[in-house]
């Protein structure tokens, strides 16, 4: 690893833990200062996240706001030790999409939030590993960062990626596992 | 609960993403509820999906989206109390599954699929199929065609194919290319729940079904 990209790699880390720092915090402060940082930093991410999911940009405006407005309620819901303000407020968003899909297609019935009960999740000790992810992705092989993108930028199921991409089921499969097993493997690295 | 087989990583990825349809998500989810080294794995595959949230080109808001937030802050925390209360879950039936059918498996209004074959179908619209089918002893789970992933729990008794055994709790994670007739391989019923991507069809109940593979 070069200085340069160690350098920015440490920024990106002070980063990370400033924001999710904010966002622990927020559930005890109630402060709309913070809320308001939180969100002029979040919520064009939450929405350009919601268009590349294939909403349509006013739609996406609205699911942002519900989004934002989750992270406001949810706020006690958030440990810091096991996830960042980030891949918190991502499943967020994730959801909102997921509801209002569902809703469209005029369904009768409601799933259960797939919120599990934050103390009976189990993490392990990963919220340092995160921090290790962000590089590793910028060095997965083409390939496999295509697929990658295509599952959670766009929320293509496996099926679709193979018929987008004209490769067999099998190889998008293959491609997420080995793309997740070098995510991880990165995760592990010692500094 | 012993489980022996887990969730394909990719099949995490494609929940983690948002990308299955609701059946295998109620699949994925129920599992998960069992099963803590996939809960751990779902994690890291959520933590994907937050890095690459922070490394998106960001989309400005449209003016004054801050402030008309901000107006509904104040009394937006009301709506937290007024979630409903969780159905149980049961030792058959895990807690995702039962805010759907109820937390007894017996009492699920079981429709006929073919001899030694009972199915209950949740109709979830759009792509892909979920059903839950009750098999008896020794006969082979119905003979059916599916392009795509398709996930199967089990949740009462075992069945066995090429595969390997499967019990309570475990997941078969398949796509198109894997050929299997699972069987059940116990004197006691089998009850799964299983989801795929495309329309379940299934073939040759007349056929095969009437003749259950009894001791094979």
């Amino acid at each position: 690893m070069t200085a340069a990209v160690a350098i920015a790699e440490q920024k990106k880390k002070k980063e990370r833990d400033a924001w999710s720092d904010l966002l622990a915090s927020l559930s005890e402060t109630r402060s709309k200062v913070d809320f308001s940082r939180l969100y002029e930093h979040f919520a064009p991410r939450v929405k350009a996240y919601i268009i590349r999911f294939g909403m349509p940009v006013a739609a996406a405006e609205e699911l942002t706001q519900e989004s934002m407005l989750a992270v406001w309620r949810k706020a006690h819901l958030y440990t810091r030790s096991k996830a960042s303000a980030s891949t918190w407020i991502f499943t967020l968003a994730r959801n909102q999409c997921i509801d209002r899909l569902r809703r469209e297609k005029a369904v009768e019935y409601e799933l259960p939030e797939e919120e599990i009960d934050p103390d009976q999740r189990h993490y392990g000790e990963h919220a340092v590993l995160e921090e290790r992810m962000s590089g590793a992705i910028a060095k997965l092989p083409e390939a496999q960062a295509q697929v990658l993108y295509l599952s959670y930028y766009e929320g293509k199921s496996h099926s679709e990626i193979s018929e987008q991409l004209g490769i067999p089921l099998g190889s998008v499969k293959s491609r997420l596992r080995l793309a997740f097993s070098k995510l991880k493997a990165h995760w592990g690295e010692e500094e | 609960m012993k489980i022996s087989h887990h969730l394909d990583d990719a099949t995490l990825m494609a929940r983690a993403a948002g990308a299955l349809s609701d059946g295998m998500t109620l699949l994925v989810d129920s599992h998960l509820h069992w099963c803590k080294t996939c809960q751990t794995k779902a994690w890291e595959a959520e933590c994907i999906g937050g890095e690459l949230l922070s490394d998106i080109q960001p989309q400005a808001m449209s003016e004054g989206s801050l402030d008309s937030i901000l107006g509904m802050l104040d009394g937006s925390e009301e709506v937290v109390a007024e979630r409903a209360v969780k159905v149980k879950g049961s030792a058959e039936v895990p807690e995702p599954l039962a805010q759907i059918v109820g937390s007894d498996l017996d009492a699920i209004e079981w429709k006929r699929l073919g001899p030694g074959v009972q199915h209950y179908d949740f109709n979830f619209p759009g792509e892909g199929a979920c059903r839950l089918l009750r098999i008896q002893p020794g006969v082979s789970v119905p003979h059916h065609t599916h392009k795509g992933n398709e996930l199967t729990m089990i949740l009462r008794g075992s069945y066995s194919d090429d595969v390997g055994r499967f019990c309570q709790g475990d997941v078969a994670d398949l796509d198109e290319e894997i050929k299997h007739q699972p069987i059940v391989d116990t004197g006691s019923e089998c009850i799964c729940l299983i989801a795929t991507e495309a329309p379940l069809k299934f073939t040759g109940i007349m056929g095969r079904l009437a003749q259950p593979f009894i001791g094979l």
